[in-house]
């Protein structure tokens, strides 16, 4: 345990200031909420993955008098769901893209008959014929390239050792406990106020203005307590919203929509499926010297957030290490499936369960271990990424490797468990990961995000539209910006997130949170501060520059001069409000350019290692996991417990994703739709972790931090790979690591490159 | 039909085959248990019925009339926090809070068994309720917190039920 020298709250591990509601049961989610006169909305869906709707068709024999029924014909202003493009529709009217297309909205009091309308309703479609195959599809929502000295390419690879292998993932479901949940209120300036479970109220709010002809002041957007994102409801909700409003506009009533599980499972976005084909030249010694990555990415029906998640999968496909020479294609193409979308690692788990996967090829084809591969080309201060990125500061590689390796055992492990007989067979592994903080590129810089404080009669409040979805937002802005005033926690507050009364801060998305709100929000505090020493230096006769405030108490010079509270109410009778809004600026000497693709794709990096021990039953295939050791660079821990919180949550969504999460799919259609049939980890399913957080600042985060959300997601499932090839001598090159895909690996013939795997293969006599 | 709920006697009228879950939410405006998958898996509408840890969405509601149900809300007495929520609170084992009320609950349950609060059986104490937040390290760390703080309540706690 650190110690702390100032009196602050950052870096300390304060109760979260949402917790007595959340334990006691007193926390309102959407559904535990009342609107007067709220009716129930339900969507009615294609059930075909393409084609072309001739008709729809209501049951004349069924009372259709207290059911609201919606179409495409009801919108008002486009029919389009915003967001990057406007290719999507709020409800198909014409061609269906995909098996969960909304066509048709319904709403009713009674929640029975509602079920029983949904049943009255018949969509008439001519069918095409679906596009399923993304390696088939021609359709490219958008391509990227990244090229390092690619002029040295050929001479790489006819001189180097090249090493080849294909990755592949599939979906993976964000599985939030609380499905997606949104009402929409009719107001009487014909406006409409929504609110809901979501990530980023501006979304929606702008989604509505162009969905329902509306200007700014007629929309608000109240984001409500909200049970977990994950990524899932950063754009959907904007969906739901939008049938809600609908519904809600033409029935002149409050209308809820909560999305039973099947229905989230089954239309709701998921991470998109990737196919990576790796192609390096390595020299003897373990030089890293050339890559050729070709990512097809599964984006769905629509495009969504597709160029966005590409973009964040191809940047960091070359792993943390250094490269001579690269060149790496990425596409991400449509298929008739429901659209894919973000997922905490945004592209990231993808690329680096592919680029990790193939660093053990590589070591295994050399024979040097895994381990002393990646210390020898991790990234270093002063390197420069595929993109022509130099890294200048807060570089972490090296020492999360050591840190876990030291912790897990790793190297004692690796030869201890070498020697294992029989039919359980452990195995250690590891994994190394880095993800760029913030939006990428120039995306922070066009969105101009905003977000303050305003002084209340007793501290501060702050205003920003940045949502807690659980991973803590209220509290550790309010830690930062009661440091920057010198306040206690509990004189902090957080405003409402209303799209109409807090400044758009931007989305809860992309590690962006901390480093790029949380550093707003403190630059305003700071200046707040300024202005009140100003304040208190005129009321008390003192010079501005020796006051200071701590711990609620104004001073200068070592004497006490009143609380924070009685200036505040002071000022506030005297001068009246107070608010500060600040501007986020990028760092000055952080430039991207997004035509050419080149340059600092993001300001800062966090770095993480992760090590995973498991136990392979030769018999059953089942891969159980015995230990797992994550350390991770997050620059400083505003609050660590909840940072903490952040890395073992991720971890365990990304030993789901490694071991058990599958979607299995037929002609477009998801036939896992349930609980029941896609499995997420119980507390059974993974073991107590050791967590360690390292701290290399980042000099232009706020008190030194970066971002921490999605990098738990990027490094364990290759990390499972890894151990498990040490178990068996197989290197399992997809996702997830079930018995059936454990069984085909052992059951092919060895990998001539792999001598672990042939002493594997033969002593266990599976050698076909 | 009627239910002890919370220490207090509720009687109501529904349908003989409402789920148990809907009365508490809708009829006696308990709205801390939560529905997160409505068939058994998530926990999150954990109660206990008659000391048993059981999912509400699954139990029609004639199936318990008569029965003493505790809810999240009926965990804490008089407003105070028991040294289960307080160490949830300190611990972090709350993030997002929608699987919160019934992990409350269940891991209530638990500590009044007495059980030691080893790993293995607070994990399995837990694992009929799905977390997607935490990964479960600090749920786990905070249940065997409050089990060094409050054996002798845990302990009257079970000899009361």
């Amino acid at each position: 345990m650190r110690v702390l020298e100032h009196q602050g709250v950052v870096g300390r591990s304060p109760p979260r200031k949402d917790g007595a509601d959340k334990v006691t049961g007193r926390a309102k989610y959407l559904d535990d909420l009342g609107f007067e006169g709220q009716i129930f909305g339900r969507t009615v869906r294609s059930q075909v993955p393409h084609g072309r709707i001739r008709r729809i068709v209501w049951d004349e024999a069924f009372d259709w008098s207290d059911v609201v029924r919606v179409t495409a014909a009801d919108i008002p202003g486009e029919n389009v769901v915003h967001l990057i493009e406007d290719d999507q529709p709020m409800l198909a009217h014409d061609l269906v893209r995909h098996r969960e297309e909304p066509i048709a909205l319904l709403a009713c009091a009674d929640r029975e008959k509602l079920e029983e309308a949904l049943l009255r309703v018949r969509v008439e479609i001519d069918e095409l014929e679906p596009l399923l195959d993304p390696l088939a599809s021609t359709r490219v929502f958008k391509s990227y390239r990244i090229e390092q000295a690619p002029e040295g390419l050929l001479q790489a690879f006819s001189s180097g050792r090249v090493v080849e292998g294909t990755y592949r993932v599939g979906h993976q479901e964000q599985m939030y406990i609380e499905p997606q949940a949104i009402a929409a209120v009719p107001r009487p300036d014909g406006g409409v106020t929504i609110y809901g479970s979501m990530q980023c109220p501006f979304y929606i709010h702008r989604a509505l203005q162009r969905l329902l002809k509306l200007d700014d002041a007629q929309v608000a957007v109240i984001q409500v307590v909200t049970g977990g994102g994950f990524g899932g409801k950063e754009d959907y909700p904007s969906v739901l919203a939008g049938h809600a409003a609908l519904l809600a506009r033409k029935a002149g009533r409050p209308v809820k929509m909560v999305y039973k599980r099947e229905e989230d499972i089954a239309a709701t976005t998921k991470r998109h499926p990737a196919i990576m084909k790796y192609r390096t030249a390595v020299a003897e010694d373990g030089t890293l010297v050339a890559l050729e990555a070709e990512i097809v990415m599964d984006g769905g029906a629509y495009v969504t957030l597709s160029p966005v998640v590409a973009s964040r999968g191809v940047l960091h496909a070359a792993g943390a290490y250094r490269w001579q020479h690269a060149r790496i294609d990425c596409r991400v193409v449509q298929t008739h499936t429901p659209p894919n979308g973000a997922f905490r690692g945004f592209g990231v788990p993808q690329t680096l369960f592919a680029v990790e996967s193939h660093m053990e090829r590589i070591a295994a084809e050399l024979r040097i271990d895994p381990l002393e591969l990646r210390r020898k080309n991790a990234l270093r201060l002063g390197d420069v990424l595929p993109t022509g990125q130099k890294l200048v500061s807060s570089v972490s590689a090296r020492e999360v490797l050591d840190a876990v390796a030291a912790r897990s055992g790793y190297l004692r492990k690796r030869k201890e468990y070498a020697a294992d007989e029989g039919a359980r067979r452990r195995g250690i592994g590891l994994s190394l990961s880095f993800h760029g903080a913030g939006f990428t590129g120039s995306g922070e810089v066009k969105l101009k995000p905003r977000a303050g404080v305003e002084l209340t009669a007793r501290g501060a409040r702050v205003l920003s539209i940045s949502t807690d979805i659980g991973q803590g937002t209220i509290t550790v802005f309010s830690q930062m910006a009661a440091d920057a005033l010198g306040l206690l926690l509990d004189d902090l507050e957080v405003a409402e997130n209303d799209t109409s009364r807090v400044p758009d801060s931007g989305p809860t998305v992309a590690s962006r949170t901390i480093m790029v709100v949380g550093g707003t929000i403190t630059k305003a505090a700071q200046a707040m501060a300024r202005i009140l020493q100003t304040y208190v230096a005129e009321v008390h006769g003192v010079q501005a520059a020796e006051v200071s405030c701590e711990r609620g108490i104004f001073s200068a010079q070592g004497r006490a001069l009143a609380p924070f509270a009685a200036i505040a109410k002071r000022y506030l009778s005297e001068r009246g409000p107070l608010t500060v809004i600040e501007n986020y600026r990028h760092p000055p000497d952080v430039h991207f350019d997004d035509a050419a693709y080149r340059g600092d794709a993001y300001p800062c990096y966090g770095w993480a290692a992760t090590a995973v021990e498991v136990e392979v039953d030769l018999d059953t295939y089942q891969v159980s996991l015995l230990d797992v050791v994550t350390a991770t660079d997050v620059g400083l821990a505003i609050h660590p417990v909840l940072a903490e919180g952040q890395v073992e949550g991720g971890t365990v969504q990304a030993l789901g994703y490694a071991l058990l999460e599958e979607h299995v799919w037929s002609q477009g259609k998801l036939l896992n739709t349930r609980m029941q049939n896609y499995l997420i980890p119980t507390a059974l399913d993974v073991p107590r972790m050791q967590t360690t957080l390292l701290e290399n600042p980042y000099p232009q985060g706020p008190y030194g931090a970066k971002g921490i959300g999605e990098l738990p997601m990027d490094g364990p499932a290759p990390a499972v790979v890894a151990a498990v090839l040490h178990a068996t001598g197989k290197l399992v090159p997809e996702l997830p690591l079930s018995p059936d895909r454990v069984m085909r690996a052992m059951e092919e013939r060895a990998s001539p490159a792999s001598p672990v795997a042939q002493r594997r293969s033969a002593e266990h006599g599976r050698r076909p | 039909m009627k239910l002890v709920v919370n220490g207090a006697e509720r009687s109501f009228d529904v349908p003989p085959l409402k789920r148990l879950l809907d009365v508490l939410r809708e009829d006696l405006g308990l709205t801390g248990t939560k529905e997160g998958c409505g068939e058994g898996e998530c926990g999150a509408c954990s109660v206990l019925v008659d000391g048993e840890l059981l999912n509400s969405c699954l139990v029609p509601v004639c199936q318990v009339d008569g029965a003493t149900v505790l809810t999240v809300e009926g965990v804490a007495s008089q407003g105070e926090l028991t040294p289960l929520q307080k160490c949830f609170l300190e611990c972090g084992g709350a993030q997002c809070g929608i699987c919160t009320p019934g992990m409350i609950v269940a891991a209530h349950r638990f500590l009044s068994t007495g059980k030691p609060a080893t790993d293995e059986n607070v994990r399995d104490a837990i694992a009929g309720n799905l977390c997607r937040c935490t990964g479960y390290a600090k749920i786990v760390e905070a249940i065997q917190l409050a089990a060094t703080q409050a054996p002798a309540a845990a302990a009257a706690e079970g000899a009361r039920r």
